[in-house]
C-alpha cells in the first residue's frame, strides 16, 4: 500500500500563548514545538499499523522550514519509511493544500491520511482542499479505518455516534481520537530514523485567501465565588439568578 | 449582500443549530444589509419556520442519499452560483466541517472555520472571529476573496423569532453519485451530543472509578446536561473517548459546564475556557481548574453532588 501522511508543527499542548508586535504575531520565543496530536497518535499510527499488515510504504509530508526535521524524524522513528518536507513557511490552510496537492498529484498514493485539525490555528481545512484539488473521495472526523482488499471501512465521527461509510481506494482520511493508540519509538526505531531519506523540496507560488489581523487573549476570570459546601441552594439561586443558565 | 445559510435536513427535523445558522445570517445582514437565503438539504419538511428566525427565502434540495463532501459541495456551489452568494454559512459540525475545505478549493474563495462573531469590515471585507491554539486564544481573519464561505461554531448566538414563516422554493440538482457509502449509524440514544449542548457536568479522576459514574449522571438528568470527561479518564476506559472533552478531544462552549473533581489542566481547560459559565467542585482548593471558574466548591464531590442534585430537583419542581 502506498501511503502519504501529512504531518503539522504546533506549539505543545501545555505552551503559554502569547503574542507579540501588538497582537498581530503568534511569539514563538520559549515554545516547545511537537508534531500535531492528531496527526503523530491517530493518523500516522494508523498508516504505519496498515503498512505493517499489508506491506507498502508510508511518506510523511511536512510544509514547513528546516527546524522541522525534528519533528520529521519522530515520524520516521515511529515507523514511517521516507519523508519530504516542502521548504516553506505555512501561512494559511490553502497555501498548505496547494503544496500538498501539487506533491501527490503524480504519486498514486492509495490513502492520504491527516489529523482531524491542527492545534494551533484548528481550522481542519486543509485536508477537504486536497481532496477537492485532487479530485478524491473524502471522509473527515474518521475514528476507524480498516481496509478489506481495495475498500476503506471508516467510523466517521458524528454527533452523538459514528456513520459507518464504506469507499474504495484512492482517498483521502483525516483521523480523530480513536483511529490508532499513541506509539513512542524505541532507540532501534530512533537510530533507524537517521538513515531514511528526508527530501526537501522548493514550494509552488500560492496566494493566500485569508489574513490574520490581529489576535486576542480570552478576558481573564474576574475571580471564582466560593460557595458554602453546606448550602448548595445558593449555588442554585446564583446559577438561576446571576449566572442565568439554569 | 446574499447570505446563504446551508441545512443538512435529510433527518427531517430542525434542530437548534439549524436555527442558529438563520438567525446568525440574520444578524449579519441586519448589521451590513442583506438578505438570508436558507438552502435545506434533504426533505424539506419544515423548512418554511426558518423564515421565522431570519431567513427570507427557502430553497429546498431533495436530497436523500449519503453524507458526500463533492455531492454536497457541488449542489451548495450551485445555488451560491444561482443567488449571487457572497457569504455562504455552514454549521461548524460533522456535516459542516468536512465541506468547508473542499468548497473553499472548489470554488476558490475564502474560508473561515468555528466563526463566533458578526463580522466587521476592514476595507470592504469582513473580519471573523474564531478561537485559535484550542481556545487559548481568539484570531481576527480577514476574508480576501468577494465570496467567503465561514462555519459558524454551535451555541455562539441563541435564536430568536425574528420574522414568519415563507414558502418553500424547491430547486431539483444532480451534485452527481457519492463516493462515499454511509452503510449505517450507531448513536447513543437519548442522549445529549457533547457540541450541541448547553449544559455539561464532566467528571475527572477526582470520581475514582466508572462504577462512581452515577451521581455524575444524575446531575446531568436533572440538568438535561451531556456527559463529558478528562482525557486522563478516557485514556484509562473509565469513559468513551467521544466524551474527552479537551484540547485533543472535542471542545465545547456550552453555557453552563460543571467539573466534578477535574483538576483543570492546560489542555483541559483549552477545551472548556469558552463556556459562559463554569462551575468547578474540587476537594483540592489548589486546583488550577478553581482560577477558570466562575463558581465552586471545596468539598468531597460524593458528598456535595447528591446534595446539589437534590437541590435542582427541589428548584425545578417550584418553577
Amino acid at each position: 500500500m502506498n501511503l502519504l501522511v501529512c504531518i503539522s508543527k504546533t506549539p505543545d499542548t501545555t505552551a503559554r500563548i502569547t503574542f507579540k508586535d501588538d497582537f498581530t504575531k503568534f511569539d514563538e520565543s520559549g515554545i516547545q514545538f511537537i508534531m500535531n496530536p492528531f496527526d503523530e497518535f491517530y493518523s500516522l499510527v494508523r498508516a504505519v499499523e496498515l503498512k505493517e499488515q499489508f506491506g507498502g510504504t508510508v511518506t510523511v509530508l511536512n510544509v514547513g522550514p528546516a527546524a522541522n526535521d525534528i519533528i520529521i524524524r519522530k515520524a520516521l522513528a515511529i515507523g514511517a519509511d521516507k519523508a519530504v518536507r516542502i521548504n516553506a513557511e505555512p501561512t494559511s490552510a490553502y497555501f498548505v493544500a496547494s503544496q500538498i496537492a501539487e506533491y501527490a498529484k503524480d504519486k498514486n498514493f492509495d490513502i492520504i491520511f491527516f489529523g482531524k485539525e491542527t492545534i494551533d490555528y484548528n481550522g481542519g481545512e486543509v485536508m477537504g482542499m486536497v481532496a477537492e484539488k485532487l479530485d478524491l473521495p473524502f471522509v473527515h472526523l474518521a475514528s476507524h479505518l480498516d481496509v478489506e482488499g481495495k475498500t476503506g471501512k471508516l467510523d466517521r465521527d458524528i454527533e452523538g455516534g459514528v456513520e459507518k461509510v464504506e469507499v474504495e481506494m484512492p482517498f483521502v482520511v483525516s483521523a480523530s481520537k480513536g483511529m490508532a493508540e499513541q506509539r513512542i519509538p524505541n532507540m532501534r526505531g530512533i537510530m533507524m530514523a537517521k538513515r531514511k531519506p528526508l527530501e526537501v523540496m522548493e514550494p509552488i507560488e500560492v496566494k493566500d485567501l485569508v489574513e490574520i489581523v490581529k489576535y486576542e487573549l480570552p478576558k481573564e476570570k474576574s475571580g471564582v465565588k466560593l460557595i458554602d459546601p453546606e448550602n448548595v441552594k445558593e449555588l442554585v439561586r446564583l446559577l438561576h439568578e446571576e449566572a442565568k443558565v439554569i | 449582500m446574499k447570505i446563504l445559510v446551508f441545512i443538512d435536513n435529510r433527518k427531517n427535523i430542525l434542530k437548534k443549530a439549524d436555527l442558529e445558522l438563520a438567525y446568525y445570517g440574520h444578524s449579519v445582514a441586519k448589521k451590513h444589509g442583506g438578505d438570508v437565503v436558507a438552502m435545506v438539504v434533504g426533505s424539506g419538511v419544515n423548512a418554511g419556520d426558518l423564515g421565522k428566525f431570519g431567513a427570507k427565502e427557502v430553497i429546498n434540495v431533495p436530497y436523500n442519499g449519503s453524507y458526500d463532501v463533492a455531492v454536497f459541495s457541488n449542489m451548495i456551489s450551485q445555488i451560491a452560483d444561482q443567488t449571487g452568494a457572497e457569504l455562504i454559512v455552514l454549521p461548524h459540525n460533522s456535516s459542516g466541517k468536512p465541506l468547508i475545505g473542499w468548497l473553499a478549493s472548489k470554488m476558490n474563495i475564502s474560508s473561515v472555520t468555528g466563526v463566533i462573531n458578526i463580522p466587521e469590515y476592514i476595507d470592504d471585507k469582513p473580519v471573523f472571529k474564531k478561537g485559535v491554539f484550542s481556545s487559548k486564544a481568539f484570531a481576527y481573519v480577514k476574508t480576501l476573496t468577494d465570496i467567503a464561505v465561514v462555519s459558524l461554531m454551535p451555541n455562539s448566538f441563541s435564536p430568536e423569532e425574528v420574522g414568519n414563516p415563507v414558502d418553500v422554493k424547491t430547486i431539483e440538482i444532480d451534485g452527481g453519485l457519492p463516493k462515499v457509502k454511509v452503510v449505517g449509524v450507531e448513536k447513543v440514544e437519548g442522549k445529549v451530543p457533547l457540541p450541541e449542548a448547553d449544559i455539561i457536568v464532566s467528571g475527572g479522576r477526582g470520581m475514582k472509578g466508572p462504577e462512581n459514574w452515577g451521581i455524575l449522571e444524575e446531575l446531568a438528568e436533572v440538568l438535561g446536561a451531556a456527559t463529558a470527561c478528562s482525557r486522563p479518564v478516557s485514556d484509562v476506559n473509565w469513559r468513551p473517548h467521544t466524551e474527552h472533552v479537551g484540547q485533543t478531544g472535542i471542545v465545547v462552549r456550552p453555557n453552563l459546564y460543571i467539573a466534578l473533581g477535574i483538576s483543570g489542566a492546560i489542555q483541559h481547560l483549552a477545551g472548556v475556557n469558552n463556556s459562559k459559565t463554569i462551575v468547578v467542585i474540587n476537594k483540592d482548593p489548589e486546583a488550577p481548574f478553581f482560577k477558570a471558574a466562575d463558581y465552586g466548591i471545596v468539598a468531597d464531590l460524593f458528598e456535595v453532588v447528591p446534595e446539589l442534585t437534590k437541590a435542582l430537583k427541589e428548584y425545578k419542581s417550584e418553577k
